[in-house]
């Protein structure tokens, strides 16, 4: 069941690094085992040794692995009462502002971006503001940035919209054709799709608003506090911070700059610098 | 580690009533942690949690990642998540594709437990419609560990135990009563 062993997986991860300045070292091990495994096992290879052969000699094979092993399941509108919270407690407030700078780090296939981008239209806030949607991982950001997305899941989205406080017609957001749904152009022209590094890469903005949901489960204590650091060093003073339904603040260094802006919601506003 | 063994519990629908009578028999200083996944809608608040919680003098509580397993201590998967489990005892959300159409998946926590913990390891599958947490009992079994289902006579829905037996190497068919029995020895032999 575990072709690839946890020494190995280290191996790998070094690899990784000395070779291609992608660093996974940090990253919760469990679930980066199970992610290379179904890898090991879905591209077939006959043993461990062709593996790292592979990632250590064939650039273009880099790719595809980080776009493996990191997780890429997201969805529209995901828990919807979140996407609740921002449209009646954090929107209100950022409307104050005559320029709105939103940060979604980690926005994968960038369903939430779209949700994202709904929301500030509805608030009639979309004209004034600029998301900055960034992912480790460039082909994902390219999915993002087409904003086409399986027809299939709509049904689910729209759900998730009307229970997010949605009054329109879902259906007026995207074309349907064949198998999918095109969400339209006026959404995305104030998306900056781009890849941002949570390990390795630096601040480059502040925000009013940063989004970074069900990516820090999958870092270790180290470099949660790491990237929890960069989010509070980015954001504007009474910015807020959105997290994903399992992850908080609480226990970290930073935590008492923040103030959860209520008990069932992982939206943090920060309070002190 | 700071608990060198543990008990795993899958189980999906007509699950939750076996639970309700297992729970009640479980020694009150389990010398081991307990984790349940469950097929389970996505409820945002923690009715499941507390309701098991009013069947034990044990802590029940939803699993949280970075969760480091404590011997007494019920752990409860959360809705929508992978329950994964670390080599320094701790737990691991992980929110990737569903397994079995499932999420959380009983193969994914049990097959995880498997590798860690080997022989000291004691999984029980539950009642349920389909046959996810199988194929993590066939781990268990290979990792030395014990595997136990409920017996298929006494489940609501009878498949799960059944395919088990069918393509897994189950060490003991329990009925309800024997449950709790069954676990309290297991943890008290792994003292």
């Amino acid at each position: 069941m575990n072709a690839v062993k946890e020494e190995e997986i280290s191996v790998l991860l070094n690899d990784l690094l000395e070779c291609y300045g992608y660093d996974f070292t940090d990253y919760s091990l469990a679930s980066m085992q199970r992610r290379i495994n179904r890898l090991f096992s879905m591209d077939r290879f006959p043993s461990f040794a062709e593996f790292r052969y592979r990632v250590r000699n064939d650039p273009s094979y880099i790719q595809h692995f980080v776009e493996e092993i990191t997780v890429n399941v997201t969805e529209m509108f995901r828990d919807p009462s979140f996407y609740l919270a921002l449209r009646k407690q954090v929107l209100p407030m950022l409307a104050t502002y005559p320029f709105i700078r939103i940060w979604h780090a980690g926005c994968s296939t960038g369903e939430e971006v779209y949700s994202m981008a709904i929301l500030l239209q509805e608030a009639n806030l979309l004209h004034k503001s600029v998301i900055y949607a960034t992912d480790i991982n460039t082909s994902v950001l390219e999915k993002a940035r087409k904003g086409i997305f399986p027809i299939a899941n709509m049904q689910q989205y729209s759900q998730n919209y009307m229970a997010s406080g949605g009054q329109h017609e879902f259906s007026a957001y995207y074309a349907a054709k064949y198998d999918y749904a095109k969400f339209n152009e006026s959404l995305s022209r104030k998306v900056i799709f781009a890849p941002h590094n949570l390990v390795t890469d630096g601040s480059f903005n502040e925000f009013q608003l940063i989004i970074c949901r069900n990516v820090l489960i999958y870092f270790n204590k180290d470099l949660q506090e790491k990237v929890l650091r960069l989010f509070s060093e980015s954001l504007e003073q009474l910015g807020y911070l959105g997290l994903g339904a399992k992850e908080t603040l609480k226990f970290t260094n930073d935590a008492h700059k923040f103030r959860q802006i209520d008990k069932r919601e992982k939206i943090w506003r920060k309070v002190s610098i | 580690m700071n608990a060198t063994s543990l008990v795993i519990i899958g189980g999906s629908a007509g699950s939750l009533s076996v639970l309700l009578q297992v729970l009640p028999g479980l020694a009150p200083h389990l010398a081991v942690p307990v984790i349940i996944v469950l097929h389970r809608k996505n409820y945002a608040d923690s009715v499941l949690t507390d309701l098991l919680g009013t069947r034990t003098t044990l802590q029940v509580k939803e699993a949280e990642e970075k969760d480091v397993l404590q011997a007494g201590c019920i752990y409860l998967a959360p809705p929508d998540y992978h329950l994964l489990l670390e080599s320094n005892g701790s737990l691991s959300l992980d929110y990737s594709e569903k397994v079995n159409f499932s999420r959380p998946s009983i193969d994914v926590s049990f097959s995880s437990a498997a590798r860690l913990y080997g022989p000291q390891l004691l999984a029980i599958l539950l009642s349920g419609a389909n046959a996810d947490g199988v194929e993590g009992l066939c781990d268990v079994a290979a990792c030395g560990g014990l595997t136990a289902v409920q017996n298929p006579k006494t489940a609501e829905v009878p498949f799960m135990p059944e395919q088990a037996l069918e393509y897994a190497h189950v060490s003991k068919i329990l009925d309800i009563t024997e449950m709790a029995d069954y676990i309290n020895t297991f943890a008290a032999l792994s003292r």
